[in-house]
């Protein structure tokens, strides 16, 4: 039997610690250990993207990133995309825009969204495909979730000034 | 997935020992987007998973135009193509890192990992080949040098012996009216593995008019990564013109030994090593002339 | 007081004749759905979430073949590996041969949907279930799968309809045979259907022709591909009863299949549906909630099962793949004279695939005075085919709409026009028998010929404009629901249908609609099956419509509850009270809904509406795409321009979510049309079970679909609702085959038309030419 390791992480800003074996994926510690069902399982393979969050400040598939691998780190889940008060732009303009259907998906769409305007707070709609094509959604047909980031990229261009 | 132990190596040297002492029970795990799978899924077998995104050697990468490129074997793909100088200096590595996977894998996956890999198909080798990469490797015995057209051996496998590590890759300077381009084709725009890809490198002469230096190396037409040396040799002194590269595509095309399978039939993954190797020369080209 | 019949409701409905839209208030607006907040913050629970005290995991163990005989099964060594609690087989099922059931959309073999579930003497496909197991986590139970030993005796294997068909094919099941026109074969085969549907006189119609052109065609299995994968989690309590949360898209079909496969009462099941991930028809059939319940039933503990994505492709439901024939005669003016088309469509391992739909959708869009279709279910060993929007007819679209394209082309007539010049219309006869209702299928084609896509030129080389139209029937079926009033002049709506896409809103609008109310005044609840009155399954898009119209009804139902109430405070008569615009009324005295609701409690107490509606479908909905697309010559590989979908929506209660269905389903289309399909060995297994070969599109593969909605009210439902979520996935493939054929001057008969088919047609037509 192998030992659990303890693993002391910082999860939307908040200092976390859990135990988990080191077959255990990162998704599979967020859902399971840490109630943080936010991150969904599509296909466990790094194809789909339901499970991204941002690790570091980079947007990964946890389902790829073993909990072990998370101690020292700052992640941010869906969970935590939200501030006390109100919901992210990102967030917003995706029930506005309706930019959900099943909603499955739609986690995984927003922080990868929001790693993207963090990084690039001006995308071209060629951007924003191409770097949100590692997440896949069945419903929408990705219209109306395109729109929505172009007009959360809009409301954060206008927040600042 | 089975019991497995993981231990994250501190420097090249604890590497290497955990891997001799455990062989072909042990595996390295850089960004983990493909051996996770693997290990899944039961194409590969492990008992012991050996971290080394935490041996800073391998984390690190540097660029000296005097001196070249070194990049450390777990370096992220994100950080190349992010990285503007290296971008320009080494493009088809850059075109490479920007297309294995989507952006959740590029955060994490490594040029270093995608080359023990060592697909067929894999994105990053033609790319390596075309700049002339070479592989350092430690191992129990000390550290050598393998150029990276030689690495691979056959599909998913690689030179590297027991208790061997890919330390870094080594790339040489780059010189005036020198351009490179990787392409691939998928039958999607991104998260497909290649069905045909092609990595070129030339350098023009003093008038940008010839092609001075070439190397090509072709993806997924060959049981490991095909480095094209004699259409290499044949660019040399050539106009640098589409005849020229379409030419060359059609001598590539002798070359390759592509199969039939899911990702694409035979015949026309070899109609389309010619098609993706007059691109990528014609865009190597126009890169070259462009500096 | 007398409440109206059916038909003076009806009569009341005013869908503003000729042009003057009624006004409403809510319906046509664009509420923030109720569950979006939960849905964009990740709080939403989906079945894979649901946490349990004592929950232990579930794997299925899966045949690594495509057709073999069991010949034995030990699974001694997996009940001792430490952590697994339980391991169960088909022995573990009771037995049902020959047992049949109503499930509403049509008859089940309850023995074929047991053996489905785990496999009987037989594994049919590769991934067929053999054995399952719970352990204390999943990872346990994954390796206890590796300690069973199956012994299996390999059989010849078929996956393609004509092989299937043929005298001397190997024979998947041995009580299989032939029912066609009311009569049963006498030797057994794999095509447990034929269908024949005849009108006219089709060999004179041909003769009469002007021009008749013929064509064959070949379709993969698709799968729906939904991100979700299947999940159940089943507990089965000391006190006999049985609580199932579950993905699916009927917690009453779900319930009522697990009843008759475990031979239990459906009443001691409770289904509870938890928030579902898509599902597209694929979440219909029941897979893991029998075997979720009986090992639950062996180790006393709840059990979770979750598919994994390779799972979903092997062992679910794919849509059939087909081999049809189909042949089209014309006059020289357009005007066309027969039909003929023969339809062969993968049933999968099991009998009861989509070939009727199929079959009936196939000269839908046409008047065609002689017309003869014959159908085949062909048995396959692929897994048993399901529901995928609209099951069958894209299929059947993608063979007639292509041949119409070519007659267009081949008789020099726009091909929009030569679809007006016959599209069907109110009063024409369908070849399978039903005449057509109040339809827009005219107006769908009218809005494209007006929009600025059609409208515009379309200028480069190796690009082309196709156009398509498409049809689903949509169904009716049965729907309850209970609305409680809350003191506070807001409304507690509970209904059954599962949420795929939006639907609990466009329900509550009608719901506020009918009250005068705002679409944040009705809560309404997906509810379980202890608590909601009967609801079939979220599918053949009747949501909107039925549980829409149940909506309604329990709104008329509160309404006259409510006019009975003011009654007693104004001391008059319950019919002298009227409701308009929001306001109850006698003489000068009014009553807001907010103010009434205030008084409920001193007029006798709670109010509760509720309804069980059960309207006939269809309500008939169309559709017509247009698609421009650009082919590199060189590859092959084919670049989407530009999508428009137009649909006659009846009425939009919620635009955006109708917007959405359409943008969905032509998305999904496109895949099918380009790159999706199931790829064989020679072995009969599949080779692509990943989202990484499977390859459906990307961000990076499409532009912003375009959407048009056409308002042609159902005469059947008070607002003029007609389903709106499949019909959009049927006339892509057509639509893409046609702009391809535009672009490169050459046809594809084959769906996907992957690069590698588009550039053989390239360089054939070269070498032809």
């Amino acid at each position: 039997m192998v030992k659990k390791s303890h693993v002391a992480t910082t999860i939307n800003g908040e200092a976390v610690e859990f135990l988990c074996e080191p077959r255990h994926s990162l998704l599979e510690v967020l859902r399971d250990t840490l109630h943080l069902t936010g991150a969904k399982e599509g296909c466990n393979n790094g194809n789909c993207g339901a499970c991204t969050v941002i690790l570091n400040g980079v947007p990964v598939n946890s389902c790829l990133v073993l909990g072990v691998e998370a101690e020292g780190s700052e992640i941010t889940t869906i969970e935590g995309i939200a501030s006390e008060s109100h919901l992210h732009p990102l967030q917003q303009c995706f029930l506005e825009d309706a930019a959900l259907q099943c909603g499955i998906c739609t986690p995984g769409f927003i922080v990868a969204a929001k790693a993207l305007l963090d990084r690039n707070p001006n995308p071209s709609e060629h951007d924003i495909r191409f770097e949100l094509a590692g997440n896949l959604c069945r419903c929408t047909g990705y219209d109306k979730i395109i729109r929505a980031v172009q007009d959360a990229a809009a409301v954060l261009q206008e927040n600042k000034s | 997935m089975k019991e497995i132990e993981y231990a994250a190596a501190h420097s090249v040297d604890e590497a290497v020992d955990l891997l001799a002492a455990r062989g072909d029970k042990a595996r390295v795990m850089a960004g983990g987007t493909d051996i996770l799978v693997q290990l899944r899924e039961g194409m590969r077998d492990a008992d012991l998973i050996v971290d080394v995104k935490k041996i800073p050697e391998m984390m690190q990468f540097s660029y000296d135009p005097a001196r070249g490129l070194h990049l450390g074997a777990s370096v992220p793909c994100y950080k190349i193509y992010g990285d503007a100088k290296i971008a320009a200096a080494y493009s088809a590595l850059a075109d490479a890192a920007r297309i294995i996977g989507g952006w959740q894998i590029q955060s994490r996956a490594s040029i270093g990992g995608n080359l023990c890999n060592s697909s067929p198909a894999a994105d990053s080798i033609p790319a390596l080949i075309a700049h002339d990469a070479q592989c350092v490797i430690a191992g129990p015995s000390g550290r050598r040098t393998v150029a990276v057209a030689d690495f691979c051996t056959a599909p998913g496998r690689n030179q590297l012996a027991r208790g061997e590590l890919l330390v870094s890759l080594h790339f040489p300077p780059v010189q005036p009216r020198e351009g490179a381009r990787y392409l691939r084709f998928i039958p999607r725009n991104e998260m497909d593995i290649a069905v045909v890809g092609v990595g070129a490198w030339l350098r023009l002469n003093d008038k940008a008019e010839t092609i001075a230096a070439a190397r090509v190396a072709l993806a997924a037409v060959a049981p490991k990564p095909l480095a094209a040396t004699e259409v290499g040799e044949w660019l040399v002194g050539k106009p640098a013109t589409d005849a020229t590269f379409s030419e060359a595509g059609a001598r590539a095309r002798k070359l390759a030994k592509p199969i039939s399978d899911m990702r694409g039939p035979a015949e026309y993954r070899l109609h389309l090593v010619g098609v993706m190797t007059t691109r990528a020369l014609a865009g190597a080209a126009e890169r070259a002339t462009s500096k | 007081m007398a409440t109206k019949t059916p038909h003076e409701e009806a009569a009341t409905w005013d869908h503003g004749a000729s042009g003057s839209a009624k006004k409403y208030k809510v319906l046509g607006t664009r509420p923030i759905r109720h569950d979006g907040v939960d849905k964009v913050t990740g709080r939403a629970l989906y079945g894979a979430d649901i946490q349990l005290t004592g929950l232990v995991h579930g794997r299925i163990l899966r045949s690594p073949h495509a057709h073999a005989r069991i010949k034995s099964i030990d699974y001694s060594a997996a009940e001792k590996l430490p952590g697994v609690l339980a391991v169960i087989t088909s022995h573990d099922f009771p037995n049902l041969k020959d047992k049949m059931a109503d499930l509403g959309e049509g008859t089940v073999n309850l023995a074929d949907l047991s053996a489905n579930c785990l496999a009987h003497e037989k594994v049919l496909y590769k991934g067929h279930a053999v054995a399952a197991v719970a352990a204390v986590n999943a990872h346990i139970a994954e390796e206890a799968l590796k300690l069973i030993k199956v012994d299996y005796e390999p059989l010849p294997h078929l996956n393609w309809v004509l092989d299937a068909m043929r005298e001397d094919a190997p024979l998947l099941h041995d009580n299989v045979f032939t029912s066609e026109m009311g009569k049963l074969a006498k030797k057994p085969s794999n095509v447990p259907v034929h269908l024949h549907f005849e009108t006219g006189d089709v060999e004179k119609g041909f003769a009469d022709s002007d021009i008749v052109i013929e064509r064959e065609f070949k379709t993969a299995s698709v799968h729906q591909g939904y991100i979700e994968p299947h999940v159940s989690i089943a507990h089965w309590n000391r006190d006999g009863h049985i609580t199932i949360w579950t993905s699916t898209q009927g917690s009453f079909t779900a319930r009522q299949q697990t009843a008759e496969l475990l031979l239990v009462p459906v009443s001691s099941i409770k289904v509870i549906p938890c928030e579902i991930g898509g599902g597209f028809g694929g979440k219909i059939t029941v897979y893991l909630e029998p075997v979720a319940a009986i090992l639950s039933r062996k180790c006393g503990r709840p059990v979770k099962m979750v598919m994994n994505r390779t799972e979903c492709f092997e062992a679910t439901g794919p849509t059939p793949g087909s081999f049809m024939r189909l042949k089209l005669g014309a006059k020289k003016d357009g005007t066309l004279m027969a039909g003929e088309a023969w339809l062969a469509y993968d049933a999968g391992a099991f009998p009861g695939g989509m070939i009727g739909p199929g079959c009936m959708c196939v000269f839908s869009c046409y008047e065609i005075p002689n017309a003869r279709v014959d159908g085949y279910d062909v048995l396959v060993n692929k897994p048993k085919s399901a529901a995928y929007r609209a099951p069958g007819a894209t299929q059947a679209a993608f063979a007639c709409e292509s041949v119409m394209d070519e007659l267009a082309e081949r008789l020099k007539i726009d091909p929009l026009e030569l679809r007006l010049k016959n599209a069907v219309h109110e009063g024409s006869r369908r070849v399978d028998g039903p005449v057509y209702p109040r339809i827009g299928f005219i107006e769908t084609l009218e809005a494209a010929r007006n929009s600025d896509h059609w409208k515009s030129k379309l200028t480069g080389p190796n690009r082309g404009r196709g156009i398509a139209s498409g049809f689903w029937f949509n169904i009716g079926l049965k729907s309850c629901a209970a609305a409680n009033v809350n003191a506070d002049g807001t409304v507690t709506l509970i209904e059954g249908s599962t949420d795929i896409g939006g639907s609990r809103t466009s329900i509550a609008m009608q719901l506020a609609e009918t009250l005068g109310l705002k679409a944040h005044d009705v809560h309404p609840q997906v509810a379980d099956t202890d608590s909601v009155g009967y609801t079939d399954v979220t599918g053949g898009s009747r949501v909107t419509f039925a549980t829409g119209l149940a909506a309604y009804h329990a709104g008329l139902d509160i309404r006259q509850q409510m006019q009975a109430r003011a009654a007693i405070l104004w001391e008059c008569k319950s019919d002298q009270v009227t409701w308009e615009d929001g306001l109850f009324r006698h003489g000068d005295k009014t009553f807001t809904f907010r103010e009434l609701a205030g008084k409920l409690n001193q007029t006798g107490g709670p109010v509760v509406g509720r309804a069980s509606v059960d309207p006939e479908g269809p309500t008939n909905g169309f559709g017509t795409h247009i698609v421009d697309v650009e082919v590199d010559p060189d590859t092959g590989k084919v670049t989407i321009l530009r999508y428009t979908a137009v649909q006659d929506a009846g009425k939009a209660i919620h635009p955006s979510y109708v917007e959405g269905q359409m943008q969905g389903g032509s998305v999904q289309g496109i895949g099918w049309a380009l790159n999706e399909e199931y790829f064989y060995d020679d072995q009969g297994k599949m080779r692509n079970a990943s989202y990484l070969d499977y390859r459906m599109p990307t961000a990076l593969d499409l532009p912003m679909i375009d959407t048009i909605i056409v308002e042609v009210p159902n005469p059947a439902h008070p607002f003029g609702v007609r389903g709106v979520g499949e019909t959009p996935i049927v006339a892509p493939p057509a639509a893409v085959a046609a702009a391809i054929h535009n672009a490169i001057g050459a046809r594809l008969f084959e769906l996907p038309m992957a690069p590698h088919r588009v550039w053989a047609a390239i360089r054939d037509k070269a070498t032809a030419g």
